[in-house]
């Protein structure tokens, strides 16, 4: 109840605050600006032909997003490989750097414990679902050209990423850590095939201690740019 | 002209002075164009400043500097950090109504030993000095947490608690839209039991203004 004051207070002494210039003209109290007196003498009236240069830019269609879906295999440590697909957007910062966002889900199988002890049950079935999402930073590291034949070439990137995200396996939420290496081929200037492999990291303690668990996924997919 | 947007592409083609040329499309910093002939390539932006408009006058592109950082409205970010032991990933998105007020709605996982949880947040951010490179802040707000013990640990009950929270922190302007950020909260969960909690909260991550 105390801290409930504290922050009444607090919020209080903001509002006081709050009469500073910052926030003044916020609220509308600010004191109006007189509008310059006109220094152009009465009876003379300049018409001026100047016209604004149109901004063009906005007309030039730029493509800086990257949307898509992929399709792979994921490995969960214990668990086994299954297919694993999920989502991507990415941002183009610079011509090196973007940043991405990923979901993703599979399945894990039974544990060679589980198989082998017969009916015993590490998790339930529905917990076996593993889902991730991840914010990550790329780096074009190796831009380039593959040619196919003499007569066509395409533009191709090396990347890098890493980032953090959660992963849902096993009933828990997991802090996961994840990184890895892509290559990007761009098929025309909007559609990108990529091949990903990365590992995710989390701790996991299921099997009677905390250990860091490395999950390794290869993905195969398709972008457009926007 | 070169073969890719991007450093190391080759040249392949050059355009002769006087000669007209269509902006196909943009990616980052480099622009598709399409000479007389047809042939399409890559010219970097400092290149295509060089080149006229139709009407003689200059080709300038609207240069992202320190003025709209001062003055963007919206601000979209990812931080992430420490949130009493646990680890926190929170994504925020801001509206400014003025350089130095803003209304920022926030949401975090947070995903710790002993419990996992989601905390939802409003808050108004005062910058005192908007036009600096490194802009200081206060923070005020408040918000809900939602705490969800770890299954494999003692079956405790899921809650969700009211959160008040100040703090401070540091815009730092990086690079054309993007800005760093870093900041403290001190939080106040409002349990249902006798005490209530303090918890502080320390991240760091980016951001992009628009």
């Amino acid at each position: 109840m105390e801290s409930r004051f504290r922050i009444l207070f607090l919020i209080i002494a903001l509002a006081m605050l709050s009469g500073c210039a910052a926030t003044r003209n916020l609220f509308g109290l600010g004191r109006a600006e007189a509008p310059p007196p006109s220094a152009e003498p009465p009876g003379q009236v300049v018409d001026p032909e100047v016209e604004r240069r149109e901004i063009k830019e906005a007309k030039i269609d730029s493509e800086n997003f990257e949307l898509g879906a992929f399709a792979g295999i994921m490995s969960i440590e214990d668990f086994g490989s299954n297919v694993v697909y999920g989502a991507r957007l990415a941002y183009h910062v610079t011509e090196g750097f973007f940043v991405e966002g990923t979901v993703g889900t599979t399945e894990g199988d039974l544990t060679s414990f589980e198989i082998l002890s017969g009916d015993a049950r590490l998790i339930d079935d529905d917990e076996r679902r593993l889902t991730y999402y991840n914010l990550n930073l790329g780096y074009n590291i190796f831009p380039g050209e593959a040619f196919l034949g003499e007569g066509r070439a395409y533009n191709t990137n090396l990347y890098l990423i890493a980032g953090l995200g959660s992963t849902r396996f096993a009933g828990d939420d997991r802090f996961t850590v994840n990184y890895g290496a892509g290559f990007r081929f761009l098929l025309s200037d909007t559609v990108a095939i990529h091949i990903d492999f990365r590992d995710h990291l989390f701790d996991i303690d299921l099997l009677g201690e905390e250990k860091t668990v490395h999950n390794l996924e290869g993905h195969l997919g398709l972008t457009v740019f926007f | 002209m070169h073969t890719g947007p991007g450093r190391g592409y080759p040249i392949f083609h050059v355009v002769d002075r006087g000669e007209t040329v269509q902006i196909v499309r943009r990616k980052t910093d480099w622009f598709k164009v399409r000479a007389p002939d047809g042939k399409e390539g890559w010219v970097a932006k400092a290149q295509m400043e060089l080149t006229l408009e139709e009407d003689g006058s200059e080709l300038d592109f609207e240069v992202i500097d320190i003025d709209d950082f001062t003055n963007a409205k919206w601000e979209f970010g990812v931080l992430a950090g420490d949130f009493d032991g646990a680890n926190s990933v929170s994504l925020y998105g801001g509206y400014s109504l003025t350089p130095h007020v803003s209304f920022e709605v926030w949401g975090s996982q947070i995903l710790g030993n002993f419990s996992n949880g989601w905390t939802g947040s409003v808050n108004v951010v005062h910058e005192a000095f908007p036009d600096w490179r490194v802009s200081p802040f206060f923070t005020l707000g408040a918000g809900v947490i939602r705490t969800e013990p770890k299954s494999t640990i003692v079956q405790g009950e899921d809650r969700t608690d009211q959160i008040g929270h100040v703090g401070a922190g540091f815009r730092i302007y990086a690079a054309r839209r993007f800005l760093l950020r870093a900041e403290y909260k001190s939080y106040v969960v409002f349990t249902s039991r006798d005490d209530n909690e303090e918890v502080e909260e320390w991240k760091v991550g980016f951001a992009f203004f628009f």
